[in-house]
């Protein structure tokens, strides 16, 4: 009888315990938060091993699949709170099927493009639903949908003209991006900016002036990013700023061993996810925003001829991330989360598992290496680490997009650059 | 079910649901009737259909209808309370809303209570912030801020909206007295609120900066003694080689060697790292010993991997083989293969 080679779980080992968080004998609000939710992931990690002879952490993926579907079509009045995201829902769902393998029905996929049709402007860019206003994350949201989806009615759904005048009315004078005419500044927009442009091919020589140099303002002393220059370092706004750097090429401006420092100080020692700022809580959305990272440093690094980097693995514990992942992330009904107590979403569900993917994938141009907790069943498809769509679906824009022209710069025209 | 938006943390709204005695809805006001509503426009196929109450697509329906009309009106602006108390991220409502109030020339001031009212309702929404500091421009007047952002704060010391309007107001209105000792009587409530070592950097750099001597001296002594309380507060570390890297941590005197004292009773991974810091400074900066101390940073990286910080296991051997690899000598690289690699 053939036996099955399991990998030990690193949260089951015996010196998992001393991983525990210290407080000193001090008590804060941090310490004590920390050690609720340290006590939360035992408590599931406990009920895991009790009811699992041989633990094996498994994807469900036909739950997950059924909460997808059901999402991609129905949602119900407790998303009325998103009722200004809904390229947004797309996204995370399209992302999430597409990771998961799992196929999306041509007429669906049509229905998407005729959706996301709608709710581009008639100024450019997307909104977040019929008849709102242009935004840069519905803008970023819509245009990676589209290229999920992938067909030529996808494609040409976006009026890369347009997109263009819209990049322009939200430019600023010092580099960086309001979100919406009329709208707040951070580093967010500069990435959407720089997604969005570079997948559509409408980069024009001005488009990022200055962008580059406002982004590396928001590197602070802690080594990661914050959403505008001064703020404290945060995943979602580092990865935003890391990638939009990369889409520009140049990411050798960042400090990247400091960056790498700080990255890498975010996985949690207990729990194996992240945090997204120093002395905050694990949160499954950050096995992206901040796993993330690792993939982008890695290149960015390898670009600057470092030739100590590792040939099999991205610089964080991909095991460990993984393991927080399936057992402490995933509703048994379908959807994933933040941590063990809340409730599921379908950004979450998108976020853990493009971070499952991460940690499952390290591959460079020539190599691509596997390491998959569990289950072979549990293996993800890859996901591209600088827009978070499958990487065919990347090189496939890339190759219709470049086929067209930039469109023509107006950057007079609709330029109303100052929010009011 | 609780609903996140976008980079914000989940959170539950608590609305009273009291049935009215006759429908409120738009659509049998009378002062309404003059208006035609625009229903949401989904297509025939919808995605991503949200089934919302009734109640929502009546005000909705008619806020397009005013949307499309361009209407500024009294009617209009309080059409956009509704919109805002059923969905404080439409920021196309918020928008409008500072169109309306301009045109109308509404009181500002009363705006102020809204909006100080919204934002304690929901505190992690980016409109509710936007729409505050666009008020405050307009009235030229920061007077509230510091007081109310305190307020908020005293509910989430870490509210990322929150300090970023704090940092806004203090810096467009140079509101600098008095923030390190609020700073400071954060840090005293938790000394490991990482937000409020952010803006003890912010207030420092942004004043006296670190080049003077005695603040530099100060600054360290400060989170030295935090250190000490609580040697696993990573923060206190992060902040200490923070205000010293620009200059070369190891340049500061006696440095090193506090570090190696605290090493004996109050180790941590952070007091590690921090030395391997000191370190490769030390060997950034050449002068003598080169190979005794690659030889201890290897070392502590070693330990780091494999004992007391495996979580980061890649990260250390990365750094201790980049630094074989920029100040080793060949002789050194066999011990150091037989320490990493056995």
């Amino acid at each position: 009888m053939e036996e099955e080679v399991v990998t030990p779980l690193r949260c089951f080992g015996e010196h998992h315990k001393s991983e525990l968080f210290t407080d000193d004998n001090v008590k804060t609000v941090t310490s004590v938060e920390q050690k609720k939710v340290e006590c939360s992931v035992q408590e599931v990690l406990n009920m895991f091993q009790e009811n699992h002879k041989i633990p094996q952490p498994t994807l469900l993926r036909e739950q997950h699949y059924v909460y997808l579907k059901r999402g991609l079509r129905y949602l119900s009045d407790a998303y009325e709170c998103l009722d200004a995201s809904r390229p947004w829902l797309c996204y995370w769902i399209l992302h999430s099927l597409e990771l998961l393998d799992k196929p999306v029905p041509a007429s669906i996929s049509s229905d998407v493009c005729q959706f996301l049709a709608r709710c581009q402007c008639p100024t450019g860019g997307f909104a977040g639903g019929p008849g709102q206003q242009a935004h840069l994350a519905p803008t970023y949201a819509a245009v990676n949908a589209l290229c999920i989806i992938g067909t030529e009615e996808a494609y040409s759904v976006i009026d890369r003209q347009k997109l263009l005048e819209f990049l322009y009315s939200v430019k600023q004078p010092d580099g960086s991006f309001v979100m919406h005419v009329g709208g707040e500044v951070d580093v967010r927009s500069a990435y959407c900016a720089a997604a969005v442009a570079s997948l559509t091919n409408i980069i024009t020589p001005t488009l990022f002036e200055g962008t580059p140099g406002w982004i590396v303002s928001c590197q602070n002393w802690e080594g990661g990013l914050g959403g505008v220059p001064g703020l404290e370092a945060h995943g979602g706004y580092t990865f935003c700023g890391t990638a939009a750097m990369v889409i520009l090429g140049k990411e050798d401006m960042l400090d990247l061993k400091s960056l790498l420092r700080w990255v890498v100080s975010r996985q949690m020692r207990f729990e194996g996810g992240f945090q997204g700022r120093c002395n905050k809580l694990v949160d499954g959305c950050y096995s992206f925003w901040q796993a993330g990272l690792l993939p982008l440093l890695h290149r960015a690094l390898y670009k600057e001829g470092d030739p100590m980097l590792s040939q099999s693995s991205w610089m964080f514990e991909q095991q460990a991330l993984q393991e927080y992942i399936l057992l402490c992330c995933q509703n048994p009904a379908g959807g994933l989360v933040d941590k063990p107590g809340k409730s599921r979403d379908f950004y979450h569900t998108c976020y853990c598992l493009s971070g499952l993917s991460i940690a499952q994938h390290f591959g460079g141009h020539d190599f691509h290496l596997e390491l998959i907790i569990g289950n072979d069943d549990n293996r993800l498809e890859p996901t591209h680490p600088v827009y978070n769509i499958c990487p065919e679906k990347v090189t496939q824009a890339f190759e219709h997009f470049r086929k067209l022209p930039v469109p023509a710069q107006r950057e007079g025209a609709g330029n109303t650059s100052n929010p009011s | 079910m609780i609903i996140i938006d976008v980079y914000q943390t989940p959170h539950t709204r608590k609305t009273l649901n009291c049935k009215p005695l006759k429908s409120h809805h738009f659509r049998d006001r009378k002062e309404w009737a003059d208006i035609e509503p625009v229903p949401q426009d989904d297509g025939p196929s919808p995605v991503v259909k949200i089934a919302y109450s009734e109640k929502f697509t009546d005000v909705y329906n008619y806020f397009r209808a005013v949307l499309k009309n361009d209407e500024k009106s009294e009617r209009a602006f309080s059409l956009t309370a509704e919109a805002i108390e059923l969905n404080a991220a439409n920021y196309t409502v918020w928008h409008y809303r500072r169109v309306l109030l301009q045109a109308l020339h509404k009181d500002l001031r009363e705006e102020m209570k809204y909006i100080t009212a919204i934002i304690e309702d929901q505190p992690k929404n980016y409109q509710v912030w936007h729409h505050r500091r666009m008020v405050v421009e307009w009235l030229n007047d920061p007077s509230e801020e510091l007081d109310f952002i305190a307020d908020i704060l005293s509910q989430d010391a870490k509210n990322y909206h929150a300090w970023q309007h704090r940092q806004w107001v203090i810096q467009a209105y140079n509101l600098w007295d008095g923030e390190l000792e609020y700073v400071e009587q954060l840090l005293e409530e938790d000394v490991r609120n990482n937000s409020a070592w952010n803006q003890r950097h912010f207030v420092i750099s942004h004043t006296t900066g670190y080049s003077e001597p005695a603040v530099l001296d100060r600054e360290v002594q400060y989170t030295i003694e935090q250190v000490r309380k609580a040697p696993h507060n990573e923060s206190a570390w992060n902040y200490l080689k923070g205000i010293l890297q620009d200059r070369g941590i190891s340049a500061y005197t006696g440095l090193l060697e506090q570090v190696q004292e605290l090493q004996k009773a109050n180790s941590s991974p952070y007091l590690m790292a921090f030395l391997v810091d000191i370190y490769e400074d030390m060997l950034e900066s050449g002068g003598t010993s080169q190979e005794d101390t690659l030889n201890k940073v290897i070392e502590l990286c070693e330990l780091l991997a494999r004992e007391k910080d495996t979580i980061r296991r890649e990260y250390w051997r990365y750094v201790a083989c980049s630094l074989q690899n920029k100040f080793g000598t060949s002789r050194g690289a066999t011990i150091v293969n037989k320490l990493l690699f056995n």
